[in-house]
């Protein structure tokens, strides 16, 4: 079952006077509960792709469907909507707010996006940072944790709201090689424990061999992706 | 909401320096109006009561045209025995009025035998004049005597004239005053007292028994120049004339208040347009304030509200982040500056502030704010911290994720 559609999807707009065809015209399907990579060099038009499929960002034409939704058309409030309600993000500079604990970082999204209950947040906070391995970790501010725990606490804050998909630009290209490394694994291992759908992009040549899934993005097309049956170009 | 109040409050202990700046120009601004509005208050009300207890009472009735001439103390526009008649029966049915005096007034020579000198007299009834303007007998300088303020065939003489022709109590002197009807009559008074000068009409009068004013101006009837109305509560002052103007209409009468009277009226004006003033200057300063705080409270968390923004926090929640931050800070420094200010006002009252006006020395201010005062501040306060924040928070709700997270 798909759970995000792409159809001759293109994305335009202006810097100055000069018109960048960031998007090309592409199509593709990700079935859910798939790890999949976007991968390319800067510029190819990565983050874009993850922006319009996260609903930041509205494709010039074509149809984009996630999560049985058209999301081409959603104006503002809706896609803000949408987005607390289906997908989670992560992102390369962890972009944790720094005047909460990692407990209230996670907890975030049930509060401010979603209004959960007291007790549902609190099981729901204290299961994820046992997921993520950050028990006893939940009262340090983002000040007092390493890069890799900052990631891990953005992990867990993408999926209390159990999203049906995390997307995540350049998850790691602010954290070393063995800490990378295990923010991927953490990440298919959350994908494996939730049935969350993982959606990241990359440039790292050794990391994007870690994903089922793997579309190749040069100048804003799609060449022809590699790995299992997860999604088709 | 409580989550937004506890992040709100993070987000300004975060920036801790500037939050504290402003929330102490806020305090600074409640502290100024509040301790303005105190102390000039406290001035007003007692140099109005110096006006209205010690010389004109709170409403004065007289004929039509008298305060137009009031410079030449005309004695053929005094009341006629039935106009003070109708006045007497309407203030006797009206609750609010405490007491009322009539009073003679007019022109006069002042003589001592070898020098003379004008004077302006007052002719009251002593017990009625007391009870209308209670603060005339502590005009008088010198021991204060028992008894009546004044008796028949005595004179209080302003204190300027004392010093000028070397009159004192006891001494003899004489007034010579042209009647209505041109003739001159005189008479001679013995000096009851020296009352103090105050400003303002009246302020450097002498007094008689209006007894001995209608004899010495041969009155053939109990005519009156004006009659003073002291009202219970001065705060029913405008109530009280618009009444006491309706029941006189259709007379040859007319209803003054004390400000109209005064020219310190100008003076209470321009405290009340000063206090306007403070508090527009009060007001720019919350405004300008907290909004440069929270227009950099926006620039500075742009990345951060692309953030919640991406996640999915909806407009109006980031809206009310940024406005909750506002009026904390407003909030803040009006609770601190409010309590500065009645612990400011608590111990100027202990220590006795002192002002001197005119010949005034050392009037004795006991400043005090009504609750209304403190409320109605705090909450312009409040509003403008609010208003302030709007715009930033309004900002931050509408920023587009993607820009928001590619600001660098």
């Amino acid at each position: 079952m798909s759970l995000i559609r792409a159809e001759n999807l293109i994305k335009t707009y202006r810097s100055g006077e000069v018109e960048v065809h960031a998007i090309r015209g592409v199509d593709f399907t990700i079935e859910a509960k798939s790890f999949v990579v976007f991968v390319g060099p800067s510029g190819s038009g990565k983050s874009t792709l993850l922006n319009m499929i996260g609903c930041l960002d509205h494709p010039t034409s074509g149809k984009l469907t996630v999560v049985d939704t058209d999301i081409s058309a959603l104006d503002r409030r809706a896609a803000a909507e949408f987005r607390g309600k289906h997908i989670g993000f992560v992102f390369q500079d962890f972009n944790l707010i720094p005047v909460l604990t990692a407990y209230e970082n996670i907890e975030y999204p049930l509060i401010m996006v979603q209004d959960w209950p007291e007790k549902k947040r609190r099981e729901q906070v204290m299961r994820l940072l046992e997921a993520v391995g950050m028990s006893g970790q939940e009262k340090k501010r983002p000040d007092q944790l390493s890069g890799g725990q900052k990631q891990r606490v953005a992990v867990a804050r993408a999926l209390a709201t159990n999203a049906k998909l995390v997307l995540a630009d350049e998850p790691t290209a602010n954290l070393d090689h063995d800490t990378a490394y295990r923010i991927i694994d953490l990440m298919k291992k959350m994908r494996d424990e939730f049935g969350t759908t993982f959606v990241f992009s990359t440039h790292d040549p050794k990391i994007m061999g870690e994903a089922e899934v793997t579309f190749t993005l040069e100048d804003g097309r799609i060449h022809q992706p590699s790995g299992k049956e997860a999604g088709h170009a | 909401m409580l989550n937004i109040l506890k992040i709100a409050v993070r987000n300004l202990a975060r920036f801790g320096r500037r939050t504290l700046l402003t929330s102490s120009l806020i305090t600074l601004g409640i502290v100024g109006v509040l301790l303005f509005t105190a102390v000039a208050g406290s001035f007003k009300t007692i140099i109005i009561g110096q006006f209205t207890d010690s010389m004109l009472g709170h409403l004065e009735v007289h004929r039509k045209g008298y305060v137009a001439s009031i410079d030449s103390l005309p004695l053929n526009l005094n009341m006629q025995p039935t106009m003070v008649g109708k006045v007497e029966q309407v203030l006797k049915r009206m609750d609010a009025v405490e007491a009322y005096s009539e009073r003679i007034k007019f022109g006069a020579m002042f003589s001592n035998f070898t020098e003379t000198t004008s004077i302006r007299i007052n002719g009251i009834d002593p017990a009625k004049e007391i009870a209308t303007t209670p603060l005339l007998a502590g005009r008088l300088i010198g021991d204060k005597r028992a008894g009546a303020l004044l008796k028949p065939g005595e004179i209080l003489i302003p204190e300027l004239i004392a010093l000028g022709l070397k009159v004192k109590a006891g001494d003899t002197v004489v007034l010579v005053a042209t009647n209505r009807d041109g003739s001159v009559n005189g008479k001679t008074f013995t000096v009851g007292g020296v009352m103090q000068s105050a400003l303002g009409p009246g302020g450097k009068d002498g007094y008689i028994h209006i007894d001995d004013a209608r004899s010495l101006l041969r009155m053939k009837e109990d005519e009156v120049s004006e009659i003073a109305i002291r009202l219970k509560n001065p705060a029913q002052l405008d109530a009280v004339y618009a009444q006491l103007s309706k029941e006189l209409s259709g007379s040859e009468l007319e209803v003054h208040t004390w400000a109209a009277l005064s020219p310190f009226s100008n003076i209470a004006n321009m405290i009340d347009l000063l206090a306007v003033f403070i508090k527009v200057m009060m007001v720019s300063i919350v405004l300008i304030s907290v909004m440069n705080v929270m227009v950099m409270a926006v620039y500075e968390r742009i990345r951060e509200i692309g953030t919640i923004s991406a996640i999915g926090t909806p407009p109006r929640r980031i809206l009310a982040l940024f406005l909750t931050e506002g009026l904390l800070l407003g909030l803040g420094g009006t609770a601190l500056g409010t309590l500065i200010s009645l612990a400011a006002i608590y111990a100027l009252n202990i220590w006795k502030l002192t002002v001197n006006f005119g010949t005034q020395q050392g009037i004795v201010l006991s400043p005090s704010v009504s609750a209304t005062d403190v409320v109605t501040i705090a909450a312009l306060v409040v509003i403008m911290a609010l208003l302030a924040s709007l715009q930033p928070a309004w900002k931050a709700s509408r920023m587009d994720p993607v820009s928001a997270l590619g600001h660098v």
